[in-house]
């Protein structure tokens, strides 16, 4: 049994109101099921609010009684305050201006409109991002956290040093109202070391690269924590550390890693596995990119209905680039381009003019979604072109959609022409 | 019939017996399975298109998308919920997803359960106490 601090026993007494008493509650459950010892105070949550993948099994609209029902898990009704944490949320259903481009019915407008009214009053933020890195929400190396969203969480704890389990809707809401999270799995020094050494043969330097080494590295080493020693200096940027995170954390269920010479805790290979024997030593190299891109393209008809990008969202050097592709351009008729990135970096699209030359081009971009949320794929897509593994890895099984997989400019080529014609380089 | 113990731990709580139905891969319930209907869809796993519905499932591990306790939610209040669980490595995902899906769940056996249980085997979970019966179906 988790062991409770005076203002956790407290809290699970309801001496400070029934919502931060039912918090407790499940997350005494919680820290049982994980086997914790104890709790560690956090300041910092990404909750999971705005999405639910069935929206059709929701037939209520009030605010306190969706957030009990779905979040606080109990058919009674709980009125929650304020919530106590800084936090920011994960994506929502739905584009919350442009969800009638994404086909959205007007029930889940309804839906949205109601925990948007719920968020505002309760203190939940309505950054509506799977990025809470690229828009304010930066942890310092140590900070304790509680994330959820699977690719959000390998920034947390490999890029940045801070620390957090991948948290679900019914942990992170409870962590955000009391302040507290397990201290269990990475939130301790141990379960931080490098686990399985990847040697990496191949020159990995471009953004699909990074999603690639990240997918196949995420089927092979599921929760473990790999190390990778890349035989080629190079330092991945944010773009490319998106693409690692997103596809290791899809194939398989990648939270911490370490790069050697780049991530804070593994300055050397000796630092990266503090002690550990590694479990097993891992290659990449051309055959297994091979394998992994054969994978990841699912589709055969060559005439594109949906080019969709911008997963995880889009960050200022993928619209910066994009909107170059697009500049001057016409998308072809038969094609829908969508582009999702955070709210705040399309307002710097918005000025920088990429939103524009993105529209004019006949595409739209998006925030605060993506089709994979509510299984929102324009009318009659069959197959879909993505830059990211990570879409590429669920659409099938969400949207029951082909897909191919490949370059941003291969993606525009098709948004352009209506063909795929993408391939290996 | 070969009867086999196993000692674990509770992650949730109460007794269940029923069939087996066991994968060696691990289980993404976000955008890999329908939580509506119960069955596995994400593509190349080789439990494709199967239930779980009132089976006692067993699997490694969750791996993908931090919904995993969300579509459990789901799977419960569409009376899709397996008999019981058995998860070979616990992690947040499935701690909390465990916690919404309110049926008995262990972890941390003796032995690695994908590898002594097979499909089709008749198992009894008693959570309560960190144990697993399983008699063979051959």
């Amino acid at each position: 049994m988790v062991k409770l601090a005076k203002d956790e026993q407290e809290m699970l007494d309801g001496k400070h109101g029934r919502a931060q008493q039912r918090a407790m509650e499940i997350l005494v459950l919680y820290a049982d099921a994980l086997g914790a010892e104890r709790f560690v105070d956090t300041n910092n949550v990404h909750l999971f609010v705005g999405f639910h993948p069935y929206p059709e099994v929701i037939k209520i609209l009030d605010g306190d009684e969706l957030a009990s029902k779905f979040l606080l898990d109990t058919d009674e009704k709980i009125v929650v305050d304020y919530v106590k944490t800084f936090n920011t949320t994960h994506i929502w259903a739905m584009d919350l201006e442009r969800w009638k481009i994404m086909g959205a019915p007007e029930s889940l407008h309804m839906l949205m409109e109601s925990i948007r009214k719920y968020s505002i009053r309760t203190g939940i933020s309505l950054s509506a991002t799977c990025t809470p890195y690229q828009v304010g929400n930066v942890p310092t190396k140590g900070e304790h956290c509680a994330w959820t969203e699977s690719s959000a969480v390998p920034f947390c704890n490999a890029v940045l040093g801070a620390r957090t389990n991948t948290e679900g809707a019914h942990s992170a809401f409870p962590s955000a109202l009391t302040g507290k999270v397990p201290l269990w799995g990475f939130h301790l020094d141990e379960n931080r070391r490098g686990t399985h050494l990847v040697d990496v043969h191949f020159d990995v330097n471009s953004i699909m690269d990074w999603y690639l080494l990240g997918y196949y590295v995420g089927e092979m080493c599921q929760l473990a924590v790999p190390v990778y020693n890349l035989k080629f200096n190079r330092i991945p940027n944010i773009s490319m550390l998106k693409g690692l995170n997103s596809a290791g954390a899809s194939s398989g269920g990648i939270m911490m890693y370490h790069i050697i010479g780049v991530t804070p805790e593994a300055p050397t290979m000796e630092a990266a596995f503090s002690g550990n024997k590694p479990q097993e030593a891992i290659t990449y190299g051309e055959s297994e990119r091979r394998q992994t891109y054969d994978h990841l393209n699912s589709a055969k008809d060559n005439n594109v209905d949906l080019v969709n990008i911008g997963c995880p969202h889009y960050s200022l050097e993928q619209l910066r680039d994009v909107a170059q592709l697009l500049d001057g351009k016409k998308i072809h008729e038969n094609v829908d381009l969508w582009i999702w990135t955070a709210y705040q970096l399309k307002s710097i699209a918005d000025r920088n003019g990429f939103t524009d030359i993105i529209k004019k081009a006949g595409g739209q971009l998006m925030t605060d979604s993506c089709p994979l949320n509510a299984n929102l794929f324009p009318k009659g897509t069959n197959i879909v072109a993505t830059d990211s593994a990570k879409h590429a890895h669920y659409a099938p099984a969400i949207g029951g959609v082909d897909v191919f997989y490949g370059t941003m400019e291969e993606c525009i080529d098709a948004a352009i022409t209506g063909k795929w014609r993408g391939e290996l380089k | 019939m070969s009867r086999i113990l196993l000692n674990g731990r509770k992650v949730v709580g109460g007794i269940s017996e029923g069939e087996a139905l066991v994968t060696k891969q691990t289980i993404s319930t976000w955008g890999g399975v329908h939580a509506v209907k119960g069955i596995i869809t994400e593509r190349n796993h080789e439990l494709w298109g199967q239930s779980f519905k009132d089976k006692i499932f067993v699997f490694p591990a969750a791996k993908g998308s931090s919904g995993w306790s969300t579509v459990a939610q789901v799977i419960r209040m569409a009376g899709q919920s397996p008999k019981a669980m058995i998860i070979r490595d616990i992690s947040s995902l499935t701690g909390i997803g465990a916690v919404v899906m309110r049926v008995p769940t262990v972890t941390e056996l003796d032995k690695d359960p994908t590898e002594i249980i097979e499909t089709g085997d008749w198992v009894k979970v008693d959570a309560d106490r960190g144990i697993v019966e399983i008699t063979k179906k051959k």
